[in-house]
């Protein structure tokens, strides 16, 4: 079964703009797969139909077993852990401890079992300690590694990442691949770090202009250098 | 934005007043500015007494008699009007080094004085025994409303935020040259509050968008199920209940 599945999605912007022009691809179960492609090819708005914060004009989201429709919006934004691309949107709790339990009180979970999930998912991205800190008082790499916790919290079946190593210097990324990697749950992951999807990713899709261009796997798609090109992607130095 | 990890009100310390459940230090400090308020302003000796408590208050939370003081000068515009009151008091009817003085203006100024210090300080003392979002907190426990208390929150956790995107945006101006000296040179003031409002704006969306991915369905989860026990409770009662004491003597005596 499919952790996630996508097919032939449709979305236009309420300004006109298409964004998604028949989307379709599937990630399976404990797989990760980078989404690569150029500014404005419709990435993040793709990463926000898959749990249902926008609600596609055409075309079908399945999660497991499950199809995305109203009954179903509350379980698969259960299943499908969405980490925003900027983390000062994700975490809006007064500390790293309120905000990563407000996902799991959301689900009716509460007393040991929300606590065992607050300090489980902080202990999983190796943020224990900041459990009683102030979100913005955290450096980069902790804001980032606690926004991935406030959704391990939840128990998702799939990750989905925006631009994880955006704005992370190189020990703060090379944290988070250590932290990805040590997690037993599909992910997808948007990025414009090709190395860093290379590391991670065994499988990478290509999305421009709102569909996905190219489906393979990550060295090989790296490899093709015209192909890269054409999608206004490179890699930083060439052998 | 990692910089100032403590907010400027706040002492860190482990003493008895830092560690009382924030409900019962906001109720305590409301009443107590409440006594303060109500207290017959010719007691003076109550005001002394109320003095000498807030002095010991300031040795038990180990908040340094310094920072109190310093904190003070936000009193200072009060104080300012206050000494003009003598002066401009009906009647001139004492005379103070060959200056005739309104007794009642007098009176007023002693009065604004003398409350308003004590008010502040034991807001000062609040606010440097209790972190914000406790504060907020304690209100939540004291059954103020959780739109309230979640309004609150989201503004103080985005407040710093906010103030860095303004000072980001002000870098930005003067770097390519903009020095405001008069009026007419305003305009991109105004212009980037209008920035600063759109911004925050989409940013409220953004994170309702995060909140709704994370189960939010328009009710914010309890999560905080502490309360203060009976002991706690008294213990931070006792300093407004002694002050009622005193200002129930100061009237019955007048």
């Amino acid at each position: 079964m499919a952790a996630v599945e996508v097919a032939d999605l449709h979305y236009t912007y309420p300004d006109g703009q298409a964004a998604l022009a028949g989307v379709s691809f599937r990630v399976t179960q404990g797989e990760r797969v980078a989404l690569l492609g150029p500014n404005g090819a419709g990435k993040t708005t793709l990463a926000h139909h898959l749990n249902g914060i926008r609600r596609a004009d055409r075309g079908v989201v399945t999660v497991g077993d499950l199809t995305l429709g109203d009954d179903t919006l509350d379980e698969i934004r259960k299943r499908v852990g969405l980490v925003f691309q900027n983390p000062d949107d994700q975490l809006f709790m007064p500390s790293v401890g309120e905000d990563v339990a407000f996902g799991p009180a959301n689900l009716g979970w509460s007393g040991t079992e929300l606590e065992d999930a607050v300090s489980g998912a902080l202990r999983s991205v190796g943020a224990a300690d900041l459990k009683s800190r102030v979100p913005h008082h955290l450096s980069g790499g902790e804001r980032r590694r606690v926004s991935l916790a406030t959704v391990l919290a939840m128990n998702p079946s799939i990750l989905v990442l925006d631009e994880p190593t955006s704005g992370l210097d190189p020990a703060g990324r090379r944290e988070l691949i250590g932290v990805l990697q040590s997690l037993d749950v599909a992910q997808l992951v948007i990025t414009h770090d090709l190395y860093f999807a290379l590391e991670l990713c065994s499988r990478a899709l290509i999305m421009d202009a709102g569909v996905i261009v190219a489906d393979r796997r990550t060295a090989d798609l790296l490899g093709d250098e015209q192909l890269l090109k054409r999608h206004r992607l490179e890699l930083p130095y060439r052998t | 934005m990692g910089a100032g990890h403590a907010h400027t009100l706040y002492v860190h310390e482990h003493s008895p007043v830092h560690r009382l459940p924030p409900e019962t230090k906001v109720l305590s400090a409301f009443l107590f500015v409440a006594v303060v308020a109500v207290t017959l302003r010719e007691a003076i000796w109550a005001f002394g007494i109320y003095t000498a408590m807030e002095a010991a208050l300031v040795l038990l939370s180990r908040v340094p008699v310094r920072f109190v003081l310093s904190r003070l000068i936000a009193i200072a515009p009060f104080v300012v009007f206050a000494l003009f009151l003598p002066f401009i008091g009906v009647g001139k009817d004492i005379d103070v080094l060959g200056i005739s003085l309104s007794s009642e203006g007098v009176w007023a100024m002693w009065n604004v004085l003398a409350k308003a210090t004590l008010g502040a300080t034991a807001s000062i003392l609040l606010a440097a025994t209790t972190e914000i979002p406790e504060i907020v907190k304690g209100f939540g426990r004291l059954r103020v409303p959780a739109v309230i208390t979640g309004i609150a929150s989201f503004m103080i956790r985005y407040l710093e935020v906010i103030a860095g995107e303004l000072s980001r945006m002000r870098t930005a101006m003067t770097a390519r040259g903009y020095d405001p000296r008069w009026l007419f040179q305003a305009r991109p003031i105004a212009a980037s509050a209008g920035t600063l409002f759109v911004r925050s704006y989409e940013r409220g969306e953004r994170v309702y968008d995060a909140m709704l991915s994370r189960g939010y369905s328009g009710v914010m989860p309890a999560l905080d199920t502490r309360s203060a026990t009976r002991w706690e409770w008294l213990g931070s009662l006792a300093f407004p209940l002694l002050a009622a004491a005193v200002a129930l003597v100061a009237v019955t005596t007048s």
